[in-house]
């Protein structure tokens, strides 16, 4: 049973306890067990039936009446059809041993067949929605932790990081700054004292990609983090999360929890003598704390003001010690680039954007959901081929990416690919991977509103450019949204937004105005229509 | 609240990460809100200033000064639920539970409790439900691909009567 929180808000839970209780009452030899997210939204809740020597069938749309008719079909060795969305017949975890399930069930589409699902590839989400995230025997099971081991045993710290150099991964965070020579800045440091943080604040409006990472596969983030801290050499890890996600908290608990039973937390880990301790915190609903100096400043139980850089985190980071932080996704990418090297990686992906991104397609989009893709998708393949365009066949206008750092893109340029240089260059950026889907009833302007009264409410104070800058740009828009703006407030607005991305003290400031710019280059009709006079 | 409860909640945060705004949660997620003799309390067993733990209180928003209703609905103000009309979700409660929203407070973030104390009405940045929005959380609940028509139903599940609250 799928039970991350959409499935569990779904109905995932009723449907569990309908299917624990029917289980009990007939006395069928049926394991149930929690798996987390597959990410195919739309169609939840899901339910997996794996049949020994049988393809593991993934049911959709499962409601409690449903229970009766699986579990008569489950008895016979088989599934019922009218709820089968496709079945997998093998599996690679990557860093294991292939799954085989079984063949059979001809009628049932593939997993291949899906188009929601052919054009991805798994190598982030390779375990989530198949295996159970509070059970670290699945995880080892699948080839968990054995990319730690390796690291442990066979690699010297510095090995490990020109792994991760070679591999070309870049921050998934958003700033996409290459990881391996990030943790080389807090390894050179001296100091007896070192840090390494797992941000898993989320904070971007639209996006919950992380949120599925810790729910689904909280062991993938705890492995990356022990070989991070064995290459960077720091002995203590923090993770911070978000206190809106109380599941991914307690599932990333659990998971400390059972590693440490199993000595893969603490002291002489595998007896290689390395040992490393780990303790979470939680955020308490501060968009700003997803910039690391304002991140430490909230660990450290202070109010979560960025401070300016230099000095970096590197240098002085949590407790002025040098602390290396590191976005969720960036950290579950690391035991498969151990485990499969740097060349693997580093071949999947566009020129200098290596490896897969996970994005949160959601919005005005017929099919909504979880997906990962290599990067340099375009977007038109999440859009259509994925997503299948807009609700009712309505037609999307625009999709926005990268949060309310980011910009909104109009369809005529859904041919640009997803990475971080071609993102950029149309006016946006990468961000953490939200992607919000704009379709022809979706005002541009009240979009731009909408963002820039989230980062006005959510700006720290501290400078003032994005103090008392977006306040203005806010009486600006809601002026054209009253309809009593001329040409010179539009003039003002841009130039405002120019100068807020200058001179703001962090990225909150310094991109805060993209919304409000990439509609004004975009859609600047639907600005011009506002304006006095226009109508 | 007894010392020996706060005892229990700060004797949970051994390591000093994390520490002041865990404990601060708990006692919010216990009591709906901080109480002051407790921010008071805690100023002296944390040794930092009272006026510190105010600024916590007041730069985070999971944290309120004053009690919550009963039941906390939460209307999520995401990207994807704006888009799918979250704005008109909180029309509908504001005209169910007939509370409003003053001037003061009309932009962005609200906080509002009907007068028996039955409900209060707030918004949060973004649950990360997106796949189902829009989405409203009724104290631990989430609700998906809410709309204005549902809302009754969803309320009377939490106690709320129609003829008792209907505004006219």
């Amino acid at each position: 049973m799928g039970l991350a929180t959409c499935g569990i808000a779904a109905g995932g839970d009723r449907v569990y306890t309908a299917l624990e209780a029917a289980i009990r009452e007939r006395g069928l030899d049926v394991r149930l067990a929690k798996v987390g997210c597959i990410g195919y939204c739309r169609e939840e809740p899901l339910v997996n039936i794996q049949i020994p020597g049988k393809p593991l069938v993934i049911l959709h749309r499962v409601t409690e009446e449903d229970t009766a008719a699986i579990l008569d079909a489950v008895a016979d060795g088989d599934v019922p059809r009218e709820k089968a969305l496709c079945q997998i017949d093998t599996w690679d975890p990557l860093v294991g041993d292939p799954l085989t399930f079984g063949i059979g069930f001809k009628d049932i589409p593939r997993y291949e067949e899906i188009p929601y699902f052919a054009p991805q590839k798994k190598i982030v989400l390779r375990d989530a929605g198949l295996t159970n995230p509070e059970d670290i025997e699945e995880y080892i099971a699948v080839g968990g932790y054995r990319a730690l081991h390796k690291a442990l045993t066979q690699m010297t710290p510095e090995a490990v990081i020109d792994e991760v150099i070679a591999s070309g991964l870049r921050g998934r965070g958003g700033a996409g700054f290459p990881t391996g020579m990030k943790w080389n800045f807090t390894k050179k440091e001296k100091s007896l004292q070192k840090y390494i943080i797992c941000n898993a604040d989320e904070g971007d409006p639209g996006a919950y990609m992380n949120r599925n990472e810790m729910e689904s596969d909280p062991h993938m983030i705890l492995e990356g983090m022990l070989i991070g801290a064995y290459a960077i050499g720091a002995r203590e890890g923090i993770i911070y999360v978000r206190s809106e996600y109380p599941l991914a908290i307690e599932r990333l608990t659990k998971a400390m929890d059972e590693a440490r039973a199993h000595g893969l937390l603490g002291k002489d880990i595998f007896g290689s003598g390395f040992s490393f301790e780990l303790t979470l915190a939680e955020g308490a609903g501060a968009f700003v704390c997803g910039e690391e100096t304002a991140l430490i400043a909230s660990i450290e139980g202070k109010t979560g003001r960025p401070r300016p850089r230099p000095p970096f985190p590197a240098q002085k980071g949590l407790w002025g010690m040098p602390t290396n932080i590191n976005n969720v996704e960036t950290w579950t990418n690391i035991p498969v680039i151990i485990q499969k090297g740097g060349g693997w990686f580093a071949g999947i992906g566009a020129e200098k954007n290596s490896g897969t991104k996970v994005y949160s397609l959601v919005g005005e989009v017929d099919r909504v959901g979880l997906v990962e893709v290599p990067l340099g998708t375009p977007i038109q393949t999440l859009v259509y081929d994925i997503g299948n365009g807009g609700i009712d066949g309505r037609e999307i206008k625009a999709v926005q990416t990268g949060g309310p750092s980011g910009g909104c893109i109009p369809a005529s340029l859904f041919d640009t690919p997803m990475d971080y240089e071609h993102l950029t260059a149309v006016g946006s950026i990468m961000g953490s991977g939200g992607v919000v889907v704009m379709d022809e009833t979706t005002s541009m302007v009240d979009t731009a509103r909408f963002f820039i009264g989230f980062t006005n409410e959510e700006s720290c104070g501290k400078c003032v450019p994005c103090r008392e800058g977006l306040k203005h740009m806010l009486m600006i828009l809601d002026k054209i949204l009253s309809g009593k703006a001329t040409q010179s407030d539009l003039d003002l607005l841009k130039e405002l937004s120019g100068i807020i991305k200058k001179t703001s003290l962090c990225g909150l400031g310094q991109t805060a105005p993209n919304p409000v710019l990439t509609t004004l280059k975009y859609f600047k009709n639907e600005y011009d229509a506002y304006l006095k006079g226009a109508k | 609240m007894d010392a020996a409860r706060l005892n229990e909640i700060v004797g949970r945060y051994p390591a000093r990460e994390g520490k002041i705004l865990g404990i601060l949660e708990q006692v919010q997620r216990e009591f709906g809100y901080l109480p002051k003799n407790i921010l008071k309390d805690l100023a002296t067993r944390l040794e930092v200033p009272l006026s510190e733990l105010y600024s916590l209180a007041t730069f985070y928003s999971f944290f309120t000064l004053a009690p919550l209703g009963e039941h906390v609905v939460t209307v999520c103000m995401g990207t994807a639920c704006h888009v799918k009309g979250a704005p008109e979700l909180v029309d509908t409660l504001k005209r169910l539970l007939n509370v409003e929203v003053d001037e003061a407070t009309k932009d962005g973030k609200f906080l509002l409790t009907t007068e028996d104390n039955h409900f209060t009405i707030t918004s949060a940045r973004c649950f990360g439900a997106c796949s189902m929005a829009p989405v409203l959380r009724v104290d631990n609940k989430i609700f998906g691909y809410v709309t204005p028509n549902r809302i009754p139903a969803i309320l009377k599940r939490f106690g709320w009567e129609e003829r008792d609250h209907q505004a006219t």
